[in-house]
């Protein structure tokens, strides 16, 4: 068992070779109906056919982009991009240790930084539509989300402790696209997560914060039982793009042309 | 004479300013680690002029995000900057620039926001309205802390702010009251900024 670990972290990047790209699935897409009810798109979405990250971007990967593009360190990234507690659970500027191993999703990683990281390796993050889209299914099936036994799985991760270490990616079943740890891993980024406008709930109404956003009415929720994608969109819809937290991860998406 | 005088004069003023990427800062100082000018952005004006925002370096701004073809909110942030200028001496508004940045280059063209600028008559000594390449809008939106998504019939979702940043691009103040009677918060922020030596 010791030297399994031992010859995983000879195989990881840490061990010196290059950070090696994630590796990318393709998705269909098509019809998609959303958790969100969109005013002006009322005929449904279409998703288009795209690439993702098969597992969310892990520590050991991020590591070997800080390295290449040294602007991203936590001591020189510029305070604008990314707030005080970017990736300070690493032990070090460059080095990762029991507070961030090499196979845990990188976390504590802001928008701007994770964009940067995806466009290193030409790619960019999902959009929430995207994202929503690969993570409805389940391992048999493309849309699972009306199974009452799948919201319920989805759900008892969120009443994990968020203080509970990480979990390395790659070990739970993929779903019936080849993704994994969609859900009980991480949250994680979308390109457009400042799209998405949620209103405030019925409480607010003629305060300052109702009249945040002009135009067509806010983002309201279409499927107010589906608890577990809705408590993604109200985290995403409440953070700034320098953001980091300890549960915030993400992988990256490719169009195909 | 004069006039011919005056075209080289301005032709000599807009191909300083557009020269863009150079600091007007004294020295080439580093940037502050929080100004915003750290995120490259080089943004197309109502006269087609390109340049880069670093060039706006050196002086106070008052910024916000918009896009031309907005019935509604947008005719108010403008009015919200004026109002904020209404509320500052002379002397105070000579020291102050105003930038609002377009979050639907595809529509807003020069043409667009010059078409602005005359139908809103603004002041053009001290607003410049301004386009940047698509790919940008979103993370300019992300130094400015401006969220917004583009509905299917073209028009835009939106938060409104007006946001002040000192000579070095670092936000001092924003405000999210917007209309014909400035915050006097905001207003005061303006006031002391005006105040601030590059």
């Amino acid at each position: 068992m010791r030297t399994l670990a031992v010859m995983l972290l000879l195989l990881s990047p840490v061990a010196g070779m290059p950070a090696s790209g994630g590796e990318y699935v393709r998705l269909p897409g098509g019809e998609f109906r959303s958790v969100l009810k969109y005013e002006d798109r009322k005929g449904g979405l279409r998703i288009a056919p795209f690439q993702l990250m098969r597992k969310p971007v892990t520590n050991a990967q991020f590591l070997g982009f800080v390295r290449k593009h040294p602007n991203w360190r936590r001591d020189r990234v510029a305070r604008v991009f990314a707030d005080e507690s970017y990736l300070t659970h690493w032990p070090g500027a460059t080095a990762l240790g029991p507070t961030a191993q090499a196979l845990q999703p990188a976390t504590q990683v802001s928008w701007f930084a994770a964009q940067a990281y995806c466009e290193s390796e030409h790619a960019r993050l999902p959009t929430w539509s995207e994202w929503e889209y690969a993570a409805a299914a389940d391992e048999t099936r493309g849309d699972a989300r009306k199974d009452p036994a799948w919201r319920e799985r989805i759900l008892s991760w969120y009443s994990r402790p968020s203080s509970a270490a990480l979990l390395a990616t790659g070990l739970q079943a993929a779903n019936v696209y080849g993704v994994q740890d969609m859900h009980g891993m991480v949250w994680e980024w979308t390109a457009d997560f400042s799209a998405l406008l949620v209103s405030g709930d019925s409480r607010n109404q003629g305060d300052a914060d109702s009249s945040r956003f002009c135009g067509a009415g806010a983002l309201s929720a279409d499927d107010p039982e589906n608890y577990a994608v809705l408590m993604r969109v109200a985290m995403l819809s409440s953070l700034d793009a320098d953001d980091t937290t300890r549960n915030l991860g993400f992988r990256c998406a490719r169009s195909i042309p | 004479m004069t006039r011919s005088l005056l075209l080289v004069a301005a032709f000599l003023l807009v191909s300083s300013t557009s020269a863009g990427s150079i600091p007007t800062t004294p020295g080439n100082t580093p940037l502050p680690r929080d100004s915003i000018y750290q995120l490259p952005a080089l943004l197309t004006d109502q006269q087609g002029r390109k340049f880069d925002w670093r060039a706006r370096r050196g002086t106070p701004q008052v910024v916000s995000m918009f896009y031309s073809s907005c019935p509604y909110m947008c005719p108010l942030i403008i009015e919200s900057g004026k109002a904020v200028q209404k509320g500052l001496t002379p002397a105070q508004r000579a020291r102050v620039d105003m930038l609002l940045i377009s979050m639907d280059p595809k529509r807003d063209t020069a043409k667009a926001l010059a078409s602005v600028a005359t139908l809103r008559k603004l002041d053009m000594t001290h607003w410049t309205l301004a386009s940047p390449a698509a790919k940008d809008v979103r993370s300019i939106a992300g130094v400015l802390g401006i969220r917004y998504r583009e509905l299917a019939n073209g028009e835009f979702n939106h938060s409104s702010s007006l946001i002040l940043l000192d000579p070095e691009g670092r936000i001092l103040a924003r405000t999210e009251k917007i209309g014909s009677v400035p915050d006097p918060e905001f207003v005061a922020a303006v006031r002391r900024a005006t105040a601030l030596n590059p």
